[in-house]
């Protein structure tokens, strides 16, 4: 960036945010600032619809009878809340927002290595999102987020061509996001930045960019194969034509399962974040922390066959998958350790993101746990399609993820808006979310347990109990999720003016002002000491 | 940009060699038919060998570019070994006598 | 606290540096390692349908040799040597490009495009007969002589791989035509030859796929 002035508003005051008003210089921004912003608008209405598809699904169960609805239609509630939540919010979540907003800033970039392809990339998330929409509005699909054939392929009567579509583009999205991650933390990195020196949320970037490249293709090819099925019924996965519905499940969770890491990834980044930074104290084991990123990213793609124990697969294949699923759970739980390691003798402090990274661990710890519980095939036998399931992925997606996309939009906040949110508000919200979201699941581990199947509307009067228990837990956890939206939209206009560095952090996205200049930084940083170096802060403060 | 450049020559007798290679695989089938399929996919893995290594200068490349040709490789070979190791392995178990073999469905 | 230091950019206009970039360097190595990236992407998409191969030839052996007879050797093997040939003159249109040779560089993407859209001609024959013949999966799918139903599944595959490969041809010739423009206004020369590079990248993965699916749909 040359030195010569502009003859616009100071350059003191000059930031990304007020660098232009018109339609042009957001939609046709190669800015990855205004990039990020532009996804978290799209991804927060995706949340909001995902919501609600929920609350009809919630509404349903209350009574054991399916009174509310009939069964195709709950089919549609149900599904329609898979694919919206999965491809439409977890999986861009994380990375699309703070990760296009941050990396370049934490690595000392100027922009992303690709701006332009970065501006496609959310053009696509949007028409996928379109496709979506249309296929809701033409009275959605019934398949389940997953899919399976021969019904979604021959049997199924409702949009599965336009919900593939729009799976299908997001998944580009995805996959182009994850080409300028890597690209960017490999050759843009400031003097003085070397992998050493990485926050681990760029490391736990750069590891779930390796899935979203190699794994999005996969599910592509997969769903073009489906979209043909259901066009021209050839037969490919419909068994009375000579197809193999087992192989469509290969091939959809040899994606989906290492999918589920990279909704979990950059999460576990922003937990790394927000602990280190709230103990003021350097993370424990920072380079098992890196390492365990890139180990759940390679492990997660030996063990998809974990969601196929009672498809038909061989024994013998289950076997493998299932030590391999043990296996990827110890890197996991290494960064559970390490996260403790470091809050232990560090000065913690509990503001809300602080909190929201507390509850992650605990949730994530419970949500792991059952994981490899469903690893184990005995035990999987019994508890596949129940609700048990159903409670486990909503703890690791729900417990752990959405609570660290909260606590990350909490902790950067103030970066990419220049305002502070109102603490307290946010606080109860917090804790809203933490009790609305025990209460919606914990009930449903013990009524899968019992026996529930999922994706069933009605069922029987004795698990009445837990399903009540559950849809209340939800109306609180609705509050929890709807004060922040107000909240954070009256601090854009009426809240606190940030400082560079309200928390007293290290990182280089903290140098810069709130909100940063469109360039990120006047002169580029030249990076010369260690990452997270609290020691020194402290030894500082005691001269003083 | 001091990046290297391959001779023309280089070029063109790769091209020749591939040109032999793709000559093989049809001669072979011509004379073993099916039976060649073996023969077939190596000269496949070497003639796309020499065009990653020298059409696409893999070999006066960056370690990283080597690295993601690697990767590649992998996880294309962990998706076809691992899809068919379950397959593969269907008929190691003990079925019900008059259980029909997977995949050999009558109509 | 980092330090900072002023780094002074110097974007010549032969180098054509982005904004986001420090220098040419970073330039050429982000544009080839994003492209290497692009391609890893491609090898798992075309890699799922390797799979599905894999698995039903195995199950219908039977089923397959009778597709199988159905493609027409020559013109698998003619395409197959057009595209090797094209792999040839795009390599040779990046050395021109390397060594500042702009008319050679202009003729080389130009035979590039003319042996890329001879493969698309030869392919538009073979599924026109293939269609003719009623061997295009689907509710009018014909075969003449008995034959296990499964036949079908494998002339999806063909189809469908064929057809992706075909359709990452056109855009290949999409990209060589702007490429082709570019070029004849002299923008190419040893101090910006990325986007040459990166499209020629494109176009060997392209043949490498092709190199595989001869064998693999039309002689074994």
């Amino acid at each position: 960036m040359s030195a010569t002035h502009e003859a616009t508003p100071p350059t003191s005051e000059l930031n990304y945010l007020n660098n232009g008003w018109t339609w042009q210089s957001w939609l046709l921004t190669g800015d990855h600032k205004r990039i990020a912003m532009l996804y978290v608008i799209s991804i927060t209405v995706f949340f909001a619809l995902g919501g609600l598809f929920a609350g009809a699904v919630r509404l349903e169960l209350i009574t054991p009878q399916g009174d509310m609805m009939d069964a195709e239609t709950y089919n549609k509630m149900f599904t329609m809340h898979g694919v919206i939540m999965v491809f439409f919010f977890l999986i861009p979540s994380v990375p699309a927002t703070i990760g296009n907003f941050l990396i370049p800033i934490m690595v000392g970039a100027r922009d992303l290595a690709f701006p332009k392809i970065n501006l496609l990339s959310w053009y696509l998330y949007v028409i996928g999102g379109f496709c979506g929409l249309y296929a809701a509005a033409v009275g959605g699909v019934d398949t389940g987020w997953t899919f399976y054939t021969p019904y979604s392929s021959t049997y199924s009567n409702s949009a599965v061509i336009a919900t593939a579509m729009g799976a299908f583009v997001a998944g580009f999205s995805s996959i182009l996001t994850g080409l300028n991650f890597i690209v960017t933390i490999h050759k843009m990195r400031a003097p003085g930045m070397t992998w050493g020196r990485l926050p681990l949320f760029v490391w736990a970037h750069y590891a779930t960019s390796l899935i979203q490249l190699l794994g999005t293709p996969v599910i592509a090819i997969t769903l073009v194969l489906l979209m043909l099925e259901r066009a021209f019924r050839i037969g490919f996965f419909d068994p009375a034509l000579g197809g193999d519905p087992v192989l469509f499940q290969h091939l959809f969770w040899f994606y989906s399962h290492p999918a589920v890491y990279i909704m979990i990834l950059p999460g576990m980044g922003v937990i790394s974040e927000i602990i280190t930074c709230f103990s003021k104290k350097h993370v424990f084991g920072y380079h098992f922390v890196a390492g365990s990123s890139l180990a759940i990213a390679i492990l997660g793609f030996f063990v998809w066959g974990h969601h196929m124990f009672t498809a038909g697969q061989s024994t013998y294949a289950g076997m493998v998958f299932s030590l391999i699923t043990f296996a990827v759970a110890v890197p996991s739980a290494v960064k559970i350790f390490n996260w403790t390691a470091t809050m232990y003798k560090g000065s913690v402090s509990y503001e809300t993101p602080m909190l929201y990274a507390m509850g992650f661990i605990g949730l994530f710890t419970i949500g792991g746990v059952t994981g490899v519980m469903l690893a184990t095939m005995a035990i999987d036998l019994h508890l596949h399609d129940t609700y048990f399931v159903v409670a486990h992925f909503h703890y690791v997606m729900v417990g752990g993820m959405v609570m660290a996309y909260m606590g990350g939009m909490h902790f950067w906040w103030p970066k990419m808006t220049g305002r502070m949110y109102p603490e307290h508000w946010a606080k109860l919200s917090a804790g809203l979310v933490f009790i609305g979201f025990n209460l919606t699941f914990f009930p449903q581990f013990i009524v899968g347990y019992l026996g529930m199947p999922r994706r069933y509307h009605a069922y029987p009067e004795e698990f009445q109990v837990f399903q009540v228990l559950s849809t209340a837990g939800a109306s609180v956890l609705g509050v929890g999720y709807l004060l922040p939206l107000i909240y954070f939209t009256w601090s854009i206009f009426k809240g606190e003016k940030a400082p560079p560095n309200p928390y007293n952090a290290k990182g280089l996205e903290w140098t810069v002002p709130s909100p940063p200049p469109t360039e990120n930084f006047r002169i580029m940083p030249v990076v010369n000491e260690e990452v997270y170096a609290y020691a020194e802060q402290h030894e500082e403060k005691a001269l003083v | 940009m001091e990046h290297h450049v391959s001779s023309t020559r280089l070029y063109f007798g790769i091209f020749a060699t591939l040109m032999v290679c793709t000559f093989l695989t049809v001669f072979v089938r011509m004379n073993l038919g099916i039976k060649s399929i073996g023969i077939a996919l190596s000269i496949a893995v070497v003639k796309a060998t020499l065009v990653i290594l020298y059409f696409m200068h893999v070999k006066y490349s960056h370690v990283l570019t080597k690295l993601a040709v690697w990767i590649a490789v992998v996880f294309l070979g962990i998706l076809l070994v691992m899809l068919s190791m379950d397959y593969a392995s269907r008929d190691w178990q003990y079925h019900e006598p008059g259980w029909e073999k997977q995949g050999v469905l009558k109509n | 606290m980092s330090e900072h230091a002023a780094i002074a950019h110097h974007h010549h206009s032969e180098e054509h540096v982005a904004h986001q970039f420090d220098n040419a360097l970073q330039q050429y190595e982000s544009g080839n390692l994003g492209m290497w990236l692009f391609l890893l992407t491609e090898v798992m998409f075309f890699g799922g349908m390797f799979g599905a191969y894999t698995i039903y030839r195995a199950w219908y052996p039977e089923a397959f040799e009778i597709a199988s007879s159905a493609t027409n050797i020559p013109l698998g093997a003619f395409n197959t040597v057009v595209l090797i040939v094209s792999s040839l003159t795009m390599a040779l249109a990046v050395q021109s490009a390397q060594l500042g040779k702009t008319k050679r560089l202009v003729w080389n993407i130009i035979l590039t495009m003319v042996f890329g859209t001879a493969f698309l001609v030869v392919k538009y024959f073979e599924y026109s007969e293939k269609i003719g013949h009623h061997h295009f999966p689907g509710s009018s799918f014909v075969w003449e002589t008995p034959a296990p139903r499964e036949v079908q599944i494998l002339f999806c595959l063909y189809f469908a791989m064929t057809g992706m490969h075909a359709l990452h041809m056109i855009v290949g010739l999409g990209i060589m035509t702007w490429l082709l423009v570019n070029a004849i206004k002299g923008v190419y020369g040893p101090k910006y030859y990325n986007p040459v590079e990166v499209s020629g990248l494109y176009w060997h993965f392209v043949d490498i796929v092709w190199i595989f699916l001869f064998p693999m749909l039309y002689l074994i």
